[in-house]
């Protein structure tokens, strides 16, 4: 009797989630087919044979730079805008392999290895300062307040003069 | 197609190809036995590349523009960018001025107008080019580049189709400007044919080396045909324009002749 009841229910309302616990798995898979059908149907198709993949060979390739292996356009010379010169051999490096470790020396050339390490040995204090403690940095200073202490002795010696009466 | 005019695409390089012809690629169209040595020798068989002035046609070639028939080997092919083809590349060496805008190439264009979020640029092909103001090297919404109208501009296609307006952008892939972007003050720009930038862009080229023994000098080539030299007087800088305009016919003999007498002086 009580299923006479249930097949009467209409299937939309079937379809909502609270009656879904209730369905035996013969209506429910029912309600899933008919899903299916209804959203295949909704589906368009063109009424062609089906167009056979064929492998290409071949492909199609507009610009003549990758044919001819053009090189890159911009270029200067004699040292008239550097940075394009080391753009030039960034570029170009794929074809001259031997012209880039000559002038890749002659580059190297301009900042010396010493300079470099100057520069560094001022920055090696800034930053090390920056990942220390306040009461780290305290005595990292200390040694260098001593060497800077002749030469500005006002700094240390601010102490509180007891006024003479 | 003229299946009668249609010949071996390797018989015909290096001679005039005609548009409408039809090039045969061997082991396509023809016997089956050919078809199967090809396929059996499995790692020599590799894409082609059809270049400009070709189009795919079924199994073969078709010719669209009238030139020389070039072709580049696969071993060439392996030591470039593209090492993935393995079959060569055929192309037509052609002739001509007019530029048509083409995917990845370098060019320079003009500033024509500035419109809200984009520039236009003249690149002398058949419509103008759009670059977003965003297509900069450390560009962004608060931070414009600073273009004005009548700049030039060295940039990239990265759109470029016959059914859409071309588009630009100075940066490449990882957003760097490699070069690109606004091309300095003063300096000179003329315009020659196409043919010429390609042999002045090729790999084995000795007139820029030549000139460039003469005294320091810039240079932007772009693949539409301008020029843009710059060199420390104006007197220098016309005199380079000046010989790489004509280089286009002269000689190398010639062309060394020039280079001397202008060395001497």
């Amino acid at each position: 009797m009580a299923r006479d009841v249930k097949s009467k229910l209409s299937k939309n309302l079937l379809r909502m989630k609270f009656m879904q616990r209730g369905l035996d798995s013969e209506t429910k898979k029912q309600l899933e087919e008919e899903e299916k059908k209804i959203i295949s149907e909704e589906h368009w198709f063109l009424d062609l044979p089906e167009l056979k993949e064929k492998e290409s060979l071949i492909i199609e390739e507009r610009s003549f730079v990758m044919c001819e292996d053009l090189r890159y356009g911009r270029m200067s010379f004699k040292g008239f805008n550097p940075e394009v010169e080391k753009l030039m051999i960034q570029m170009n490096s794929r074809y001259k392999t031997e012209d880039i470790k000559e002038e890749k020396n002659a580059m190297e050339a301009d900042v010396s290895d010493e300079e470099m390490a100057r520069r560094y040995e001022t920055l090696v204090g800034t930053i090390g300062k920056k990942f220390l403690k306040k009461r780290d940095r305290h005595v990292l200073q200390d040694p260098t307040e001593d060497e800077s202490s002749d030469r500005r002795p006002s700094k240390v010696k601010k102490v509180f003069l007891k006024p003479q009466d | 197609m003229a299946g009668a005019a249609a010949c071996l695409a390797e018989t015909r390089v290096g001679q005039v190809v005609m548009p409408g012809e039809a090039l045969l690629l061997p082991g396509q169209g023809e016997a089956d036995g050919e078809r199967l040595r090809l396929t059996a020798t499995g790692p020599q068989k590799g894409r082609l590349i059809c270049g400009p002035g070709l189009r795919r046609g079924g199994a073969d070639l078709l010719v669209t523009k009238c030139g020389l028939l070039r072709y580049r080997g696969p071993s060439a092919q392996a030591g470039s960018a593209s090492g993935s083809s393995s079959g060569g590349t055929y192309w037509v060496d052609s002739q001509q001025k007019r530029y048509v805008p083409v995917k990845g190439d370098h060019v320079i264009g003009i500033v024509t107008a500035k419109a809200g979020d984009i520039f236009k640029l003249d690149v002398g092909g058949s419509e103008q080019a759009s670059l977003s103001y965003l297509a900069f090297e450390g560009a962004t919404k608060r931070n414009r580049p600073n273009v004005q109208v009548g700049d030039l501009i060295y940039g990239q296609f990265i759109v470029a189709n016959k059914d859409m307006e071309p588009e630009m952008v100075c940066i490449d892939s990882s957003s760097r400007a490699n070069g690109m972007g606004v091309i300095g003050q003063d300096g000179f720009l003329f315009k020659v044919s196409l043919g010429l930038i390609r042999k002045l862009l090729a790999p084995d080229c000795e007139i820029i080396w030549d000139l460039g023994q003469l005294y320091p000098f810039e240079l932007v080539l772009g693949m539409n045909g301008r020029i843009w030299v710059k060199a420390k007087t104006v007197q220098q800088t016309l005199i380079l324009a000046n010989v790489l305009e004509a280089c286009e016919h002269m000689t190398a003999e010639q062309r060394k002749q020039v280079i001397t007498k202008l060395l001497e002086n």
